[in-house]
């Protein structure tokens, strides 16, 4: 014991420099947490958390009884679907043919310009996206000019069109940085397997998805259990910024409704049980991807 | 990769210029988009409302970017987002690398419980509501701090930063501790100088989320004058369509500039220091990404 509280005090700078970061913690995430309770309560923003009354799952029972949930669920699943199954499969061929180039100098400068708009705000990019999808913008200038439509076309007014803008534009603006890491794991691949396989008469395109994609098929399970497991999350930002009142049916994700119930109308509760409800949801997904991914592979997350 | 080849064949020449062109063709929709707002920004803004402006500026003209130097309100808040960004960059980095830096030491008592509270804190949270009525009773609303305080420590920055100090030889530590240093000395005038490889990635990364950041402000405050250049763009993307872009645009001005053109001198102006820094940082956020990418 007395051994213990000289090792104690000899490191009392450092255990101040920990503690200080735990209690950041506590504060921060931990308080939060607590803070979901009132997803079981009626919460009202005059009294305290401890003060509002208990009416157990009732606010989850409105959630899955309303009429936006259909909706709401199918814009989120459906935004993320599709960035899953085109999204995804992207990078990983952006890296495999970059990995191809002879020239290392070339090979750097098209990285370099790829990995440039990853670093541009959500808001930048809908602005940029605000000028090219205007009445007067370029897209509907080039489509007039081809004659292919008559007239201009609203795309951000109209519903049909947001899954698609959003999808594309994701893929614009990630698709460099997202093979960042395919690129690191393809460096570790050992040349003498294209060698190898050149001398078995292997072409290139051979080479790439014979040789180079089997190796590199445990950083591409990893990032799958993550991209499966984030299926809710239908990158709040981006939807959030080119979102409105036109294209509402296609655009409202579980994200924006909980700021459009919670921030918006003031339904505390509500909203924070919305939340909690797709919490619940994606850590049960990650657990299931993890698990299929596993059998599958003999590669998980945990 | 080198790969040595006795010969090249016909289909692998085929290949490689297929491949070029290919690349080329990705860069060039990568970088039209943004060369297009630059254009267009450069060009008189009622000239460009016909359109049809696609490789240079048809009447080449400045006054969108005087509207936006003259416009009060959008100084103010290029002021708050630089404020923001290069303070909560230093306090962010030197906050958690401190932490960092006391839970890498191996003989730390109580370390496994700290690691556990922290991993915690990655997999759950608590979600909007409930983190903002903490903002509210700290009496983080329409406040400066709110930008700093709440985003100046990361447990996923901490995994990254602890890797790197593991790796920092004993000795150093040692032979300070035997010339009297005590453990916060020995972090700032051993640890951080010779940790900059990973102080750069950190506070590159979080840097660009601080000057991107637009959300924060339009949750948390209502006052303009802290509201950060990206909330005043996002408002107009927002609104873009309706009357309202039209006060961006200062009354007294000659009508040669429109809400487009204010918009995209305006887009312009903040891309301009993320790209003037970006090549600098690109070499450290590589290195730092296949750091955290191992943890991760």
């Amino acid at each position: 014991m007395k051994k213990f509280t000289r090792k104690l005090i000899s490191q009392r700078y450092l255990q101040m420099m920990v503690l200080l970061g735990v209690a950041w913690m506590i504060v921060f995430n931990y308080i939060p947490l607590y803070g979901i309770i009132i997803a079981f309560k009626d919460f009202n923003i005059i009294k305290s958390i401890s003060e509002a009354p208990w009416v157990g799952l009732k606010h989850f029972k409105a959630f899955l009884t309303d009429e936006n949930l259909l909706y709401v669920l199918k814009n989120t699943l459906g935004m993320s679907f599709f960035k899953l199954i085109i999204g995804f499969p992207l990078p990983i061929l952006f890296a495999l043919f970059l990995n191809e180039l002879r020239n290392v100098r070339f090979k750097r400068f098209v990285q370099t310009i790829s990995y440039l708009p990853h670093f541009l705000s959500w808001v930048i990019l809908g602005g940029i996206l605000t000028t090219w999808l205007a009445d007067v913008g370029i897209i509907n200038n080039i489509l007039m000019a081809l004659h292919w439509i008559d007239e201009p076309i609203s795309y951000l007014a109209e519903p049909s069109y947001f899954w698609g803008i959003v999808v594309t534009s994701d893929i614009w603006k990630e698709l460099g940085w997202s093979a960042i890491i395919y690129l690191a794991a393809i460096s570790s691949v050992s040349p003498e397997l294209y060698e190898a396989a050149t001398i078995d008469g292997a072409g290139r395109f051979q080479q790439m998805f014979r040789v180079t994609l089997p190796m590199i098929k445990g950083t591409v399970s990893i990032l799958f259990i993550l991209a499966v497991s984030g299926i809710l999350n239908s990158n709040f930002d981006q939807v959030f910024i080119l979102r409105n009142q036109l294209n509402e049916t296609a655009s409202n994700v579980i994200d924006t409704y909980v700021y459009q119930t919670g921030i918006t109308q003031g339904r505390y509760s509500y909203s924070t049980a919305v939340g909690l409800f797709k919490s619940i949801i994606a850590f049960i997904l990650l657990l299931c991807a993890n698990f299929v991914t596993k059998k599958l592979n003999d590669t998980s997350l945990f | 990769m080198i790969r040595m080849r006795v010969k090249r064949n016909l289909g692998d020449a085929l290949f490689d210029w297929g491949n070029v062109i290919l690349m080329l063709f990705i860069c060039f929709i990568t970088l039209y988009p943004i060369w297009y707002v630059l254009i267009n920004s450069f060009n008189d803004g009622v000239d460009a409302m016909r359109g049809g402006i696609y490789w240079l500026p048809r009447v080449f003209s400045l006054e969108s970017y005087e509207a936006v130097f003259k416009n009060k309100g959008l100084m103010t808040s290029m002021g708050v987002t630089v404020a923001k960004t290069l303070i909560g960059t230093v306090v962010h980095v030197l906050f958690t690398a401190m932490v960092a830096y006391g839970i890498s030491r191996k003989d730390l008592i109580g370390r496994n419980l700290y690691m556990l509270i922290g991993t915690i804190t990655m997999f759950f949270g608590g979600g909007l509501i409930p983190t903002y009525l903490l903002m509210r009773d700290l009496h983080l609303l329409d406040n400066f701090m709110v930008y700093i305080i709440p985003a100046m420590f990361s447990f996923f920055d901490l995994i990254i930063f602890t890797t790197f100090f593991r790796d920092i030889p004993e000795g150093m530590e040692e032979a300070a501790k035997i010339d009297g240093a005590n453990d916060l000395k020995i972090f700032f005038r051993i640890v951080l100088p010779v940790s900059m490889p990973v102080l750069a990635t950190i506070a590159m990364f979080h840097g660009v989320f601080q000057w991107n950041d637009y959300f924060t402000a339009v949750i948390y405050t209502n006052n303009a004058a802290l509201q950060p250049i990206q909330t005043f763009l996002y408002r107009i993307v927002a609104l873009s369509g309706s009357n309202q872009i039209a006060s961006v645009v200062p009354g007294n001005v000659v009508r040669t500039v429109t809400s487009q053109s204010v918009k995209l001198a305006t887009m312009v102006i903040t891309t301009v220091p993320i790209v003037m820094v970006y090549p600098f940082l690109q070499k450290y956020f590589v290195k730092g990404f296949m750091i955290g990418s191992m943890k991760g």
